[in-house]
């Protein structure tokens, strides 16, 4: 199997490639039009800011290229939220797979979210029941409220979406290459679509 | 919910583990992937390695197991030890780590702080104090808590939060290596003074005080060496008390 990973300026890249590695698949980390195009599968991981990043991608008008592709693709992070419409993140016009927006956590609870949170409700073709009531680990200040494209829901102050999918396009808010063995079997699932 | 963190830290020089002692199927707990591996089985949420190594071949070997441990750990984890600048962060970052804890060189520089979280975002920053508590005070103080210093506990906290510290490490003194619980009540005024999570260091002796750093100490996670090392409290028991106890955890 030819699977791409997304290249640009953010973040912990490394580590979805060694959690791949883990699953005896090894990918390519690459922001080669051809190559992404070509692969089997496609990860858009990211930790960083919107704005800088949307900048990054647009820039090498990667932000159309994911958004044409027809393999399954899956966002994590800063991934998803970049794959949704808008983000109130220095107000920042993003790819938009998903028809949705991007809200900061309120005032309330400690901003980031941060740690261990459990995915309350699971459907879509990545999780099964046994996911249900996981814990999975979250780093991120940004949210995308529950719609109808959120494939698992997790709550911090409000719910939101702890992963979405559409047609092609899976996401995930949590970072599955850090969520031990419930984020192995995510990622493995996602393999074997 | 989000859950309470246990977080076992191990101190490496040359690459290797200094503490601990043998435990069932590990072979080598002087090797920090395997131990670490050990913990991320047994239900540790994160970890932290910090490097000791003064040398400048130690810090090479450092980087290099911090490769290894990216590769086989599937729980975030932390590294520290002699990051003085971004340069420093940035071969770790790369190496794998997902975070780095920076100490005496944010007190000496604060705006290291800044340009660390600048470059790679704050979730990426992990800000250690170490403070010793005497006459109405809490002194920060650095180099291995050998040298005090000018700054003040809660008002350093917060100016490291406002430079863009993802989280606070705090460490008191008065209570490391004591066994006697946490410094609840000061970690219950950083906890409400800051808006980022708070990690307690110092004083773990028993499953209660994991209780008391919770629930009166209003800590986000709670970090212990020996307890861990020393096999004196395992992680599986006492995620199970914690449960018992009405504590959220993993």
């Amino acid at each position: 199997m030819n699977v791409a990973i997304i290249k640009y300026n953010a973040g912990n890249i490394r580590s979805v490639d060694y959690a791949l590695k883990r699953l005896g698949v090894s990918a390519e980390i690459t922001d080669d039009p051809d190559a992404i195009v070509s692969a089997d599968r496609v990860i858009f991981p990211g930790v960083g800011e919107a704005a800088t990043t949307m900048k990054y991608l647009k820039d090498r008008e990667l932000d159309r290229l994911i958004a044409g592709l027809s393999q399954p693709v899956l966002g994590i992070c800063l991934g998803q939220q970049l794959m949704c419409s808008w983000s109130e993140e220095r107000d920042t016009s993003c790819i938009g797979i998903f028809d949705q927006p991007v809200r900061r956590f309120p005032d309330g609870l400690k901003v980031p979210h941060m740690g261990w949170n459990s995915l309350d409700s699971v459907s879509g073709t990545l999780f099964d029941e046994t996911l249900k009531g996981s814990y999975v680990y979250f780093v991120h200040s940004y949210y995308v409220p529950v719609c109808e494209d959120t494939a698992a829901e997790t709550e911090y102050m409000v719910p939101f979406s702890a992963a979405m999918q559409k047609d092609n396009f899976f996401a995930t808010q949590f970072h599955p290459e850090k969520s031990g063995g419930p984020g192995h079997k995510i990622l493995s699932n996602f393999m074997k679509l | 919910m989000l859950a309470k963190r246990i977080i076992p830290c191990l101190d490496i020089r040359d690459g290797k583990t200094v503490k601990g002692i043998n435990f069932e199927n590990v072979v080598d707990v002087g090797d920090p992937v395997e131990l670490g591996a050990k913990y991320a089985r047994d239900g540790a949420d994160e970890l932290v390695y910090l490097d000791i190594t003064a040398t400048h071949e130690g810090r090479k070997l450092f980087a290099d197991l911090v490769r290894r441990i990216a590769g086989h750990l599937n729980i975030p984890f932390t590294v520290g030890g002699g990051i003085n600048h971004v340069g420093d962060a940035e071969i770790l970052l790369s190496a794998g780590a997902d975070k780095v804890s920076i100490n005496s060189s944010a007190v000496k520089d604060p705006g290291v702080i800044d340009r660390i979280a600048g470059g790679f975002g704050n979730q990426f920053v992990v800000v250690a104090i170490d403070a010793q508590y005497a006459d109405d005070r809490w002194t920060v103080y650095v180099n291995g808590g050998r040298i005090p210093t000018e700054k003040e506990l809660f008002s350093w906290a917060e100016e490291a939060q406002d430079r863009g510290a993802g989280e606070i490490l705090f460490t008191s003194m008065n209570h490391d290596g004591t066994k006697n619980g946490y410094a609840c009540e000061a970690l219950r005024e950083l906890s409400s003074t800051l808006s980022i999570p708070v990690i307690a260091s110092g004083g773990a002796g028993k499953k209660e005080h994991f209780v008391e750093v919770f629930d009166r100490g209003c800590a986000d996670a709670a970090l212990a060496a020996s307890i861990f090392h020393y096999n004196e409290i395992p992680i599986p028991e006492l995620k199970s008390y914690l449960k018992q106890n009405n504590i959220i955890v993993r």
